[in-house]
């Protein structure tokens, strides 16, 4: 018997993994969850059916999300994380003595329990003293918040279903009052590659920037996301991740990390010409 | 509450089975079940299409029901604790106009809020009956006109005893509802018919803790707009009578002005909505009424706003308010409601209903999810940050008294001319002016011009109002009536 995970990843291509076992399936309030165990994988977990988390290529997109913030400035105390139930960006963050205080808005409790029952590997920090954690709708959380921290983390889904609140020009305005003078805002940015994938690249890059002064688009390679080709934005109010890294401050901290430097933080802001192109027409 | 038959929904059957039978068509529509135009079906919907169909025996006749349109008649009449239920196509407006068409004719008086909607004011104008207008009075801060006033009814029947029948708002637009039940019994007493506009109040008759229903309060005619909070295709709707009117004769009204090749699509999406709604409107309406309750608390939280609710309650010219409509007060941020509303929907995607001088209305209905209000609340958080500024210089809108100098009719069939709005004062107007939503006429015809209502339009234009109602589609001149 073979058994394969399949993710329509366009109407017309489909990205599989041969799966050695289903370890958990699920429906919460807001999606279906759903756990695998896989031979080139290891673990991998999936809502409504979409890649989410696998145990072999996270540190890619963790590492991106959090050290890129964290090397421009070092001196971050107060965290923002929406999102993110599996926990592996919290992880990455709990490795900052110098972070104070990490927030983390999940809207789904059970992709939080799900995770730390078959994910240890990214959920291992979420009982860190450091972190507060709370079940409610980011959105919604963000708008009583004003001046309140250094950083927030956007790490969600895709802009439809649960997720479709954090791509909206409404959320980024929220953010920019939610975050101190010389605060960071870096989301997951979706995939210039596909069409359907890049229409929403396009919008919230437009909506950004229409709320922040500096607005940057990096990427990296995720070989289980749609095309591979993933980016992230950085939007700040003051500091340019290209000018403002403090290159020997984050060396200096020794953290080892398997996909991050800071050659690697000077390179990725490095976009080829179509999506460049992408992101200056993103206002048509 | 009601009755198991309540599951049943004639008409959809019956589509069913005309489906299942897979009829060959030689009769109209010329689509031929969407076969005829393939861009129209894929854009539709084959299922859509296929039940696009004209009136047969098997599919009874809405000009004449006698099998499945019947059945769901009586069905609905029986969900909304009425004598009878029609079924109109021809939106909520033609249920208006029959009401007032069933009990008035030419020369007939009949007693209503100046501030009704157009189709009501249409049906004078058919019908040649003349309106007697009882000041509705304005919440002053707000800016929005109130319910009728039972000692302001009583004065208007004092004067014009031998009026035909009392024309009500079951709710305004905004939500405010009159002692309904008062005002029923005295109109009964003075031998005068009640006819309801319930366009915003189908919710009334399934939801728990809301307004009373006017066939709960002994009305005579409600015209229930089902499209608007009940679920139903647009231009659907129900008027609703009680056991004072003839089925007969209403019919013989309706059919007067109803169109003769009425659309199942719409037939069918009343009796399914209808079915919906006696099975489940209490559960519906419980998290539509939870859903409007956060939405308020929350947008109440941002400062600025005032989302107001049942503390309007004053027992008299608002007897009750319909705490599922979200109405915002948005002119301490120093915008107008309606600029609020354009920004809503241009830099966050986010259609609301109406935005009027001082207010916006957002309608939360069945069809509601916590996220999207969510992004409404946050939306509005983002706005008063963005653009908040003084409120100095913006109007205050103050109930204007109509002088009504002939009826609608007599204005609307005079010679007419065309000036200028700005220098029209004085003047009697030919025709309509009003902002649209909410539809309520700032000036019909009849009725003088006067310096104060130039002001108002005026000032509605800048602010970004969508004006209608005049022949001049650029709403610039004016038909005034020759005298």
């Amino acid at each position: 018997m073979e058994l394969w995970y399949t993710e329509q990843h366009t109407d017309n291509v489909r990205f599989s993994i041969k799966v050695d076992k289903p370890l958990y399936s699920g429906q919460s309030e807001f999606q279906r969850i759903d756990v695998f165990n896989s031979k080139e994988f290891g673990i991998f977990f999936t809502l409504d059916g979409l890649m989410m988390v696998t145990e072999k290529d996270e540190f890619i997109y963790h590492d991106m999300i959090v050290h890129v913030p964290m090397a421009t400035n070092p001196k971050i105390k107060n965290v923002l994380v929406i999102g993110a139930g599996d926990g592996g960006t919290v992880r990455e963050l709990t490795r900052y003595n110098s972070i104070e205080h990490i927030d983390m808005v999940e809207i789904d409790k059970m992709v939080v329990d799900v995770c730390r029952e078959y994910l240890p590997q990214t959920a291992c920090k979420l009982d860190d003293p450091r972190v507060q954690l709370y079940f409610e709708d980011g959105l919604k959380f963000v708008r009583s918040k004003e001046n309140a921290y250094d950083l927030i983390v956007v790490d969600s889904t895709d802009p439809f279903g649960p997720g479709e609140g954090l791509f909206t020009r409404e959320f980024y305005g929220n953010c920019f009052k939610a975050l101190k003078d010389d605060g960071i805002l870096v989301n997951q940015h979706e995939s210039p590659y596909y069409a359907e994938y890049a229409k929403s690249m396009q919008r919230a890059h437009k909506r950004i920037r229409e709320c922040f002064p500096v607005c940057r688009v990096y990427q990296a390679h995720i070989p289980t996301y749609p095309s591979g080709h993933w980016l992230f934005g950085f939007a700040s109010k003051t500091y340019d991740p290209l000018i403002d890294i403090d290159e020997q401050a984050w060396n200096n901290l020794d953290l080892k990390t398997r996909y991050y430097n800071t050659e690697i933080h000077k390179g990725c802001f490095a976009l080829p010409n179509y999506v460049k192109e992408l992101l200056v027409s993103a206002d048509e | 509450m009601h009755s198991l038959w309540q599951g049943k929904a004639p008409i959809y059957e019956a589509l069913q089975k005309y489906k299942s039978i897979r009829v060959v068509p030689f009769d109209v529509p010329g689509h031929k079940q969407g076969r005829g135009n393939p861009q129209l079906t894929e854009f539709l919907g084959e299922k859509c299409l296929t039940v696009d169909v004209n009136s047969m025996k098997p599919l009874d006749n809405l000009v004449h029901p006698v099998s499945v349109i019947k059945e769901a008649e009586e069905l609905a009449a029986d969900a909304f604790g009425a004598q009878h239920a029609f079924f109109m196509v021809n939106g909520t407006t033609a249920a208006v106009q029959a009401m007032i068409m069933s009990v008035c004719k030419q020369g007939d008086k009949i007693i209503m809020p100046r501030n009704v909607h157009r189709s009501a004011i249409n049906a004078l104008i058919i019908s040649g009956t003349i309106p007697v207008y009882v000041n509705p009075g304005v919440n002053k801060r707000l800016g929005i006109p109130l319910g009728m006033s039972v000692s302001e009814v009583k004065k208007a029947i004092e004067k014009n005893p031998d009026a035909k029948a009392i024309f009500i708002n079951n709710p305004t637009y905004y939500g405010i509802c009159s002692d309904l039940r008062s005002i029923t019994e005295l109109a009964h007493r003075h031998n005068m018919y009640v006819l309801v506009d319930e366009a915003h109040g189908t919710h009334f008759y399934f939801g728990e803790n809301l307004p009373v229903s006017a066939m709960a309060a002994g009305a005579d005619m409600a015209a229930v707009s089902m499209h608007k909070t009940g679920g139903s295709l647009t231009q659907s709707s129900f008027l609703l009578i009680s056991n004072r009117l003839s089925t007969g004769h209403v019919r013989q009204t309706i059919n007067l002005t109803q169109t003769t090749s009425g659309s199942y699509l719409l037939l069918s999406s009343l009796d399914i909505s209808r079915r919906n709604l006696a099975l489940d409107g209490k559960n519906i309406f419980k998290k539509v009424s939870a859903l409007a309750h956060y939405a308020r608390e929350e947008i109440n939280k941002i400062g600025g706003y005032y989302a107001f609710s049942t503390e309007l309650i004053n027992g008299d010219s608002v007897f009750d308010f319909d705490h599922t409509k979200l109405s915002v007060y948005t002119r301490e941020i120093g915008l107008a409601g309606i600029e609020v509303y354009d920004i809503l929907r241009d830099d966050y995607g986010i259609q609301i209903e109406l935005g009027d001088i001082g207010n916006i209305l957002a309608i939360i209905s069945v069809g509601d999810r916590e996220l999207a209000l969510e992004r409404l609340v946050s939306s509005l958080s983002e706005i008063k940050r963005l653009y908040m500024k003084d409120k100095a210089g913006m109007l205050d809108h103050e109930y204007i008294n109509p002088d009504v100098v002939m009826t609608p009719q007599q204005a609307f069939y005079s010679n007419q001319h065309s000036v200028a709005i700005t220098e029209s004062t004085g003047y009697v107007c030919g025709e309509f002016v009003m902002s649209y939503p909410p539809g309520i006429p700032i000036l019909a015809p009849g009725e003088r011009i006067t310096e104060e209502i130039i002001d108002y339009i005026t000032y509605s234009k800048a602010k970004g109002c969508f004006l209608t109602g005049t022949e001049d589609m650029s709403v610039k001149n004016i038909k005034i009536v020759e005298e």
